[in-house]
């Protein structure tokens, strides 16, 4: 007998059997491959958290090569010393602080009397120093972008790495160009032990950012609200660890 | 007589040049644009094509006599994301650094008119084998001209092929950059990649007068 597959009742059956076919290839996929990518993604975040505190494979002077995968399990309980979280004045030892989410504690913050929880990164630096490595997440032009700030015990800049989803490229994406990052470091978050946060503009008649007191990184070209954005997620998100920072002196 | 009989291997031929699916119809230039500035995503963005309009194909050809036509243009969306989705996931799970490069492009393989153009043209009309060629020569066809767009905007863009220089260090001033040259900045931007398709029609048309439109 010949399918009539112009009746209703036959395309409604033909859907529902396809939708529940897909369905579980699907799901079945995505739980089968769901170990390997949570294994990317937590690499991924030890290479940035390392790329900030000066471990990476750069070898050019404009690379921004990570850690290999293969090793930076190892490079990061080298030189990540320590993990804390930073929650309601309390500090806690929690060997997976990096795997907080930022976004989904910026969230909670919002709403009731949830007090977020602040994951800390001490780290060693190939010299010996001792810093301190804060997640930082805020808002870009397009979508979100994110980083890591190293810091020392003054507030100081040791090292950054920034990322984004969905900035202009040539513009707004060059935030994770090595050029844009490498100024930061040596910048100064306190003025006279006051928080100030850093602020990224223009035609500071510092281009090459020479000076490192002025709370000012030279902005990129075309990316004024990527910038603003930047600076608005550095002073915002360190500003939290202020208590933390106090302790330390 | 070959593995393939001449009208086969006719389907696999045809869209790498005569009858190319950006340069010929024009269509598909967005990832073209979008993913070029480097070879090595550009070839893999060709193989995710590959492997969506081949599968894809031979599945819409096997359930061709069953799609309600109602709701075929909704079934053929469905297959494309269903590879698609797989395409995103494997990447994910297997070549993470890459699938973050390629971030959206592989999501929008879905919208890739070159696809549904030969599920509906091609595939709802013949058996999975011819089908299954027609979707390889398409997706050859638009690989070709992404890895050759890929191939000179990596080279005078970054002086860099997969990566490795090839054309000296630009910082230390090696190999040709000793003698004067240059990166040519534009060529990483979006924009080149439309020149360098419009070069290559250019020279494909003026090979081939009977592709000029009149």
């Amino acid at each position: 007998m010949a399918l009539d597959t112009e009746k209703n009742s036959y395309t409604v059956i033909f859907s529902i059997i396809m939708v529940v076919v897909v369905g579980a290839i699907l799901a079945g996929l995505a739980s089968g491959l769901k170990p390997m990518v949570k294994a990317n993604e937590r690499f991924e975040k030890q290479q940035n958290i390392l790329y900030a505190l000066g471990v990476n494979n750069n070898e050019g002077a404009n690379d921004v090569q990570f850690i290999s995968t293969d090793n930076v399990e190892e490079e990061f309980e080298k030189y990540i010393k320590k993990q804390y979280v930073f929650q309601d004045g309390e500090l806690k030892e929690n060997d997976e602080a990096y795997l907080i989410d930022i976004k989904k504690e910026e969230t909670k913050a919002k709403k009731g009397d949830y007090k977020r929880r602040l994951p800390i990164f001490v780290g060693e630096k190939k010299d010996g120093q001792e810093v301190y490595i804060v997640p930082v997440r805020g808002k870009g032009l397009w979508d979100a972008i994110w980083g890591f700030v190293a810091l020392d015990k003054s507030m100081t800049i040791q090292g950054v790495y920034f990322d984004h989803k969905g900035e202009t490229p040539g513009l707004g994406a060059e935030i994770k160009q090595r050029y844009f990052m490498d100024d930061f470091t040596g910048e100064k978050f306190l003025d006279g032990g006051v928080f100030k946060g850093i602020s990224v503009a223009k035609g500071n008649n510092d281009p090459k950012n020479l000076i490192k007191d002025d709370q000012e990184i030279d902005a990129l070209a075309g990316a004024t609200i990527t910038g603003d954005g930047l600076a608005v997620m550095l002073s915002k998100d360190i500003k939290m660890y202020m208590p933390y920072f106090k302790t330390l002196n | 007589m070959g593995l393939l009989s001449k009208k086969d291997s006719k389907l696999i031929m045809d869209p790498l040049a005569d009858n190319n699916p950006i340069t010929i119809q024009v269509l598909g230039i967005c990832s073209a644009l979008a993913i070029t500035a480097q070879l090595k995503p550009s070839i893999v963005m060709a193989i995710s094509v590959m492997f969506v309009m081949g599968v894809g194909n031979v599945v819409i050809s096997l359930m061709r006599n069953i799609i309600p036509s109602k709701i075929r243009i909704i079934v053929q969306l469905i297959v494309v994301a269903t590879l698609v989705i797989i395409v995103d996931q494997v990447l994910k799970a297997f070549a993470y650094t890459l699938s973050k490069e390629l971030s959206v492009f592989i999501g929008l393989i879905i919208t890739n008119c070159i696809i549904m153009g030969r599920f509906e043209a091609f595939a709802l009309a013949n058996g999975p084998w011819r089908s299954f060629l027609d979707g390889i020569g398409n997706a050859l066809g638009y690989g070709v001209i992404l890895i050759i767009v890929g191939f000179f905007r990596e080279l005078l863009g970054s002086g860099t092929l997969f990566g490795f220089k090839v054309l000296g260090d630009p910082v230390e001033k090696t190999g040709l950059y000793a003698i004067g040259y240059e990166n040519n900045g534009f060529m990483v931007l979006p924009p080149m990649a439309l020149i360098v398709v419009g070069i290559i029609i250019w020279v494909q048309r003026s090979r081939n007068k009977d592709l000029i439109e009149d």
